[in-house]
């Protein structure tokens, strides 16, 4: 895929990010920063497709920031993991698209919404492809604040200490956790230092650049006894200039109006009038 | 055949099984010396989240992980993991706890799991597991980690005043003797001392039952119910705390079968206990044989006086 490709990918993953935030709303702000990450990951980078979600030797991701749901089937429903109708049935009780993901979804690894779980379960999956001698990779994809959690620095140390060299760990570094940015609250600058010195090799990266995706992920240092965490610094909000970089846009529930003068703002980048409330703490 | 034989000869016989431990290593000693089981074991530190973490991540891959730590912090300090990981996913994750209960002897509070089967038989699909003595524990240990069911074990190396039944099937207790006058449920490393208060009972001519509880979860509800009709007297035994425990199982038995029927509890009440060497412990929390059999002729007394007060007032 060119990046022009990968950019009209990302721009229908953000459309369907925004029809998603009303009627119930949902995490907006921290979906659209990783959206890029997303289309990236499933587009050029990781052996998973429809055809072999069910094969051992697939690479796995595993959404531990599971908050990000919107970006998630918002690309699944793109390349085809799940019919882009079943958007339309999102907080419906007759389907499974609810804020946070669930395996009911093909694509979804497994579950999650309780911060710092998928570390570990994802070193788990790490441990027995590298007992089986399998070539595979696993990726584990975190929020900044949920580096808070003692259980991800706990994970940290043991990954290393098992030389788990196929796993790979993505931090998506917008620099907001959910009411307040991170460095006001708990500081984690500079998240790249913290994992080299328990034994990472971590790497920072433009998290909204395709080019410099590529050119991180197409030289990894896989296989060198330990494993590897990319800090991909992004944008709360990327994309939606009216919402970008605010603590108070992470949870979001738009009217139908704002919706639309919001899809608007995506494709025309001219700010929408938002009067919806904000600070929803979830 | 001790644990550590079992779960050797099972994991070399079926490749399925790995073996995990958060550096408690007193029932795997051996098992990262053994050449042919290299991968199949992981010992992850002093990491009870992050090893249930990655069981949950092992069972996913077609898996079945027996993990071990400390009874305490296993089902404590991780539990939003078990129930989170394995609970919601319903892993076959198996859960050995080593000394739950007063097992933690001299270690103080910090280590007394006296709440474990309330809390994780809380988590839906799981099953929970207090064999009497070593040798009960091996006889059920096969059985629990075939089945499909996540599961918590708690792990008791007591060695056993009685010959166990071999054939132990989950969802089942082992009904050791039926009494007329009362009956003796309990679980876990207090059976023995049960096993001697009732033969102190029996020597006073008295009719008593005795119940092993092997099986927490899924519960024997018909032998509770039999015990209820048939014993003039239930006393539940256990090294819990009274809220949630057995005590709580059996009311729930009860309840929910519309059945009444007198029971009578010896547990922990709303207090951790005072550490010290194990036989001290029991005794001074009133758990050797002796002050089981006294503290249960008390009760057999008050309902006597009780029955004869009600009668002479009719």
């Amino acid at each position: 895929m060119t990046n022009n490709e990968l950019n009209e990918l990302a721009l229908k993953v953000r459309e369907n990010i925004v029809r998603l935030s009303t009627d119930g709303g949902c995490f907006t702000g921290a979906s659209l920063s990783c959206a890029d990450l997303f289309v990236f990951l499933y587009s050029k980078f990781l052996n998973i497709s429809q055809e072999n979600l069910e094969d051992p030797n697939r690479d796995y991701l595993f959404l531990s920031k599971g908050h990000d749901v919107p970006a998630l089937y918002g690309l699944f429903a793109e390349i085809g993991f799940i019919e882009k109708s079943r958007l339309d049935n999102h907080l419906n009780t007759n389907d499974s698209i609810y804020w946070h993901p669930n395996t009911s979804i093909p694509g979804v690894e497994f579950h999650s919404g309780s911060l710092g779980h998928l570390p570990s379960v994802a070193m788990g999956v790490a441990l027995d492809c590298k007992w089986k001698n399998q070539t595979n990779k696993v990726v584990v994809v975190t929020g900044d604040g949920e580096l808070n959690e003692g259980s991800v620095w706990e994970a940290a140390l043991v990954a290393a200490a098992h030389k788990l060299d196929n796993l790979i760990w993505i931090v998506d570094r917008n620099y907001f956790q959910a009411n307040m940015a991170t460095e006001e609250l708990i500081p984690l600058n500079s998240i790249k230092e913290k994992f080299e010195a328990f034994g990472w090799n971590a790497i920072d990266v433009d998290g909204h650049d395709f080019e410099k995706l590529e050119d991180t992920f197409s030289t990894l240092p896989l296989g060198n006894k330990k494993p590897t965490i990319v800090v991909a610094h992004t944008v709360r909000g990327k994309g939606l200039p009216s919402i970008e970089r605010r603590a108070d846009r992470w949870f979001c529930n738009f009217t139908r109006e704002e919706v639309n003068a919001l899809l608007e703002e995506l494709h025309e980048n001219k700010m929408a009038d938002l009067n919806s409330e904000t600070l929803v703490v979830r | 055949m001790n644990y550590e034989q079992l779960i050797t000869e099972l994991a070399l016989a079926d490749e399925r099984y790995v073996i995990m431990t958060a550096e408690n290593r007193a029932l795997v000693r051996n098992i990262p010396n053994n050449p042919l089981l290299t991968n199949r074991f992981i010992d992850t530190g002093i990491t009870e989240q992050t090893m249930i973490g990655m069981a949950a991540g092992l069972a996913l891959r077609g898996r079945v992980p027996i993990v071990h730590a400390l009874a305490a912090f296993l089902t404590m300090r991780a539990f939003e993991f078990i129930r989170t990981d394995v609970g919601i996913a319903n892993l076959p994750v198996k859960l050995t706890g080593f000394i739950p209960g007063f097992l933690s002897d001299g270690n103080g509070p910090t280590h007394q799991a006296i709440e474990d089967i309330s809390i994780v038989r809380g988590i839906p699909g799981m099953h929970v597991f207090a064999p009497a003595d070593e040798e009960d524990m091996l006889v059920m240990l096969p059985e629990i980690w075939h089945s499909k069911a996540p599961s918590y074990t708690r792990a008791n190396l007591i060695k056993p005043l009685y010959p166990h039944d071999k054939n132990f099937t989950i969802g089942k207790s082992e009904v050791v003797a039926e009494g007329a006058t009362v009956t003796f449920l309990t679980y876990g490393m207090l059976f023995n001392q049960v096993f001697e208060a009732r033969q102190l009972l029996e020597h006073q001519g008295l009719s008593i039952g005795l119940v092993n509880m092997r099986c927490l979860k899924p519960v024997d509800e018909d032998v509770i119910l039999k015990v209820a009709r048939e014993s003039e007297l239930i006393v539940i035994v256990e090294d819990h705390f009274k809220t949630g425990g057995l005590y709580s199982i059996v009311a729930e038995v009860l309840l929910n079968n519309q059945q009444t029927a007198n029971v009578q509890s010896l547990s922990l009440n709303e207090s951790w206990f005072k550490p010290g060497r194990l036989a001290d412990v029991l005794s001074n929390e009133g758990f050797s044989p002796e002050k089981i059999a006294v503290q249960t002729m008390n009760m057999l007394e008050t309902r006597q006086h009780v029955n004869t007060l009600t009668t002479s007032t009719h």
